[in-house]
């Protein structure tokens, strides 16, 4: 018997198992691509329109650093490139995450592989066969990238390099999350780990492609943008996908050779033999179960902002075409000061994952089961929701303010002036209240339809969609306020409003009300 | 004496499926009570209605006086309960789970946790991942037993302990007994109902088929009975109730509806008894009766053939 017996029948079992998500995987990143040139389409109908944009965007420090370098511009597959190729690396990145954390360590962690590996199964067949379906999943979506792109009419080079940045972008996240998967025990943890190399990766190729672009090639998420979709392509950043994938894969099987099943690398710890006073209350123990996430968040926006802060004396000119960056045009203003409003939007609206995750720690803790003893003692249900709700407000504020002070730190010692510390600090704050109400939908969803945990994540991506491209895409007015950000004033270009701040945290209050109203009438859910 | 549970035509559905159906279920205060049945049988979605985790269709449900929907928070108060799958937050360790819970019920005793931590030998430094089955129920365990409570509910508390664990946990239940304690025990494991319980109900399909104490449930089932006469004994199988039976020259075998043990020993005394053997039922003889199909409940008693 090999290492990879029974490879063959996990790769069928996964393949059946995760069909229906695959599909939507790939059909939303085929989506993104086609949607995007039919939006660019609309809204510039002749070359002089492209010309325009172009001289607009290329010197737009916010927007390169938000989307990648401007290469191309005026044409319709260079628009593309630059504003969907971006994010479809990080949807193919995203993609292997998770299919690779289902099929390894949550499968370890659940218990589960253990039935499965007492039977007829090699050391590595279940790895292995993740490898297999996620690197398929990801040749399929780079596939269907490339031949959507060629059936709308662009350039079939072009095409087929776009499709590659995504799959490769896809391939060497999976071999991170195969790592991931051997660090460490918890698959929480391990999608914190991937997410922050995606983060990392991000982050490197914006100070990059803002600056030098030296940085940009540390990032895998860079890789694909180096290789120049639609303007004369450099083919051969293609190798460094499958190498570096290839290397980081053998460190991974490496690992798991020489851990025991069900472990991590490290071993665990004794913890104490009492709890401590604060512990011993339902907030204490909130606290404590969302401290390690809120941590990690709030230390990678800090991460964030003080790339931001740092690389505002570099901006130059910023009217470009965003519906934000046009928004600023209109209200005037300072130009490094609208970089920044963008800047904070932005990690704003990523501090919002957190809070959703953070309220979607509830359900997680009833489908583990983890709720059911705790509500059987004198814990009313009102106090353990409350518990969760407290922490995941005041844990955004500290998510989103982190990401304001340190863009402000980081600005105040490029430009001298540490009065940016608080103006930019208290410009993040401005956004609590939007935030607040994703997270107040979010408990609404708990209570009421609690199955339906994703639809929070889609009203965050339709905010980030809204809020980045209604304008572009011509989104009637009414839809785009339908997002609680298009209601707060950009910070710091705009003038500082209470109103609305008090409008959005009364919304917030009342869908959280409506959550715990219905989490109040229903069954708790039993495994 | 009031009841501490009293459950009376109780339904309660999973979408299509009907898994309590008109169940009725009574625990008097003072009492162990056995609460036995099948897999899927019902028993756990019986105790978390009782607990107000879940929420009847219609039928009564009360604890200690109360309804549990709606007072829950009090009546955890006097409660402390046991789930049968304990899932244990990963990285919290076994002591720190036993203050919480201790302290979220209201408080617990220090000398009983103590005590209870060494006697289920419970190591409480150990992360929740780390925690076998057996020592997950533990630390449920000991928080449980170590409030201070008038009744206590335990969906199959001892799954997974070992046989000197489940010696100890049933000196702790006999101690919470003579403390005036109510228990209301699910369990599959018939010593330790036979050892623990004062009554038993048994459900099957969401559905109460049987009560009482077990001299009560035993009566309803039948006697073996081995016995050597002086001469050879004839007409038993004239007799009512008599099943499986054997006859060698002097010696006959066989079971008997244990109400018409008195014919069937009058019978044979006829032919001069010189030893017999009665077994009563074991409670396992009791239990397959019950929930072996081909004997529905209506039937185990009078008509059986």
């Amino acid at each position: 018997m090999s290492d990879l017996t029974g490879t063959r029948t996990f790769v069928r079992f996964f393949a059946r198992r995760d069909l229906l998500s695959f599909f939507w995987w790939i059909a939303g990143g085929i989506a993104l691509y086609l949607l995007t040139a039919a939006g660019v389409d609309g809204v510039y109908p002749t070359q002089a329109d492209y010309n325009a944009a172009a001289k607009e965007l290329a010197g737009n420090s916010a927007l390169i650093a938000l989307a990648g370098p401007a290469n191309a511009l005026n044409t319709l597959g260079g628009q593309v490139a630059w504003q969907a190729g971006l994010f479809g690396e990080i949807i193919a990145a995203l993609m292997s995450m998770f299919m690779i954390g289902r099929h390894t360590r949550a499968e370890e962690e659940s218990g589960r592989d253990e039935l499965i590996r007492s039977g007829v199964v090699g050391r590595f067949a279940p790895q292995t066969a993740a490898v297999i379906v996620v690197t398929a999943a990801n040749l399929v979506l780079g596939t269907g990238i490339a031949v959507a792109l060629m059936a709308y009419g662009l350039a079939g080079a072009g095409s087929i390099a776009l499709g590659v940045g995504a799959a490769g972008a896809g391939l060497v996240f999976m071999a991170v999350a195969l790592i991931a998967a051997q660090v460490t025990d918890s698959t929480r943890t391990m999608y914190g780990i991937t997410g922050a190399a995606i983060g990392v990766a991000y982050l490197l190729r914006a100070i990059g492609d803002v600056g030098n672009g030296v940085l940009s090639w540390l990032s895998p998420l860079g890789w694909g943008q180096q290789m120049h979709a639609f303007d004369n392509e450099i083919w051969w950043p293609i190798l460094l996908f499958p190498a570096v994938a290839f290397i980081l894969a053998a460190v991974a099987l490496r690992v798991a050779n020489s851990r025991d099943i069900g472990a991590g690398i490290f071993a665990t710890r004794p913890g104490p033999p009492r709890a401590g006073s604060f512990l011993q209350g339902e907030k204490g123990l909130a606290w404590r179960l969302q401290r390690g996430m809120m941590i990690g968040w709030a230390a990678g926006l800090l991460i964030a902002g003080l790339g931001y802060g740092s690389a505002g004396g570099d901006v130059k000119a910023v009217i470009g075409d965003s519906g934000v960056s046009k928004a600023l045009a209109q209200g005037g203003g300072d130009l490094t000061d609208s970089f920044y409003a963008t800047a904070i939007l932005m990690m704003a609206l990523i501090g919002s994952a957190f809070t959703i995750s953070s309220v979607q720690r509830l359900r997680a803790e009833e489908n583990a089961g983890r709720v059911e003893n705790p509500l059987a003692t004198a814990l009313t249900r009102f106090r353990w929701v409350s518990s969760h709700g407290v922490v995941a407000a005041l844990g955004s504020a500290v998510v989103v303010g982190v990401a304001g002070l340190g863009t402000g730190i980081a600005y105040a010692f490029v430009s001298n002036d540490f009065s940016q510390v608080t103006r930019l600090l208290g410009a993040s704050l401005t956004y609590l209240p939007a935030v607040w109400v994703l997270g107040g939908l979010s408990l609404a969803i708990f209570g009421l339809a609690p199955r339906a945990a994703m639809a929070s994540w889609l009203a965050l991506v339709f905010c980030f969609v809204m809020m980045f491209f209604g304008p572009t895409f011509n989104f009637p007015s009414w839809l785009i306020d339908v997002s609680p950000f298009s209601h707060v004033p950009l910070a710091p270009v705009d003038s500082f409003d209470l109103a609305p701040m008090l409008v959005l945290t009364a919304i917030a209050g009342g869908l959280s009300t409506i959550g715990y109203l219905g989490f109040r009438r229903r069954d708790i859910d039993m495994t | 004496m009031s009841a501490a549970v009293e459950v009376k035509k109780l339904v309660k559905t999973f979408g299509s499926t009907r898994a309590l159906d008109d169940l009725d279920l009574k625990v008097e205060t003072g009492e162990v009570h056995g609460y036995l049945g099948p897999n899927g049988s019902g028993k756990s979605t019986t105790i978390r209605v009782l607990l107000g985790l879940l929420r009847a269709d219609s039928g009564e449900a009360k604890l200690l006086g109360q309804t549990p929907w709606k007072n829950a928070p009090e009546l955890h108060q006097r409660l402390a309960y046991v789930p049968g799958d304990v899932s244990l937050w990963p990285k919290l360790s076994g002591g720190e789970v036993i203050d919480i819970l201790g302290k979220l019920r209201g408080g617990l005793d220090e000398a009983r946790r103590a005590d209870l931590l060494d006697r289920f030998e419970l190591d409480p430094t150990k992360k929740g991942a780390t925690y076998s089955k057996g020592n997950r129920q533990k630390v449920a365990l000991v928080a449980a037993l170590s409030s201070d409570v008038e009744l206590l509910i335990l969906d199959e508390p001892t799954s997974g302990l070992d046989p000197l664990m489940e010696s100890v946990f049933q000196d702790c239940i006999r101690e919470e007994k003579d403390r005036g304690r109510t228990v209301l025990l699910s369990s599959h494991i018939l010593a330790e109902v036979e050892a623990l319980c004062d009554r038993v109900s048994i459900i099957r399909d969401g559905h109460n088929v049987e009560s009482g104490t077990l001299s009560e449930l035993r009566h309803l089932t039948r006697t073996a009975i081995t016995v050597e006469t002086a001469a050879p004994p004839s007409g038993i199988d004239g007799l009512e109730g008599i099943y499986g039976l054997k006859v060698e020259g002097n010696r006959a075998s066989f079971d008997v509806d244990t109400h018409r043990l008195d014919a069937a020993i009058r019978h044979l005394s006829g032919f001069g008894i010189e030893s017999l053997v009665s077994q009563p039922p074991t409670l396992e003889e009791l239990f397959l009766r019950q929930y072996g199909d081909e004997s529905k409940p209506e039937a185990t008693a009078d008509s059986a053939a």
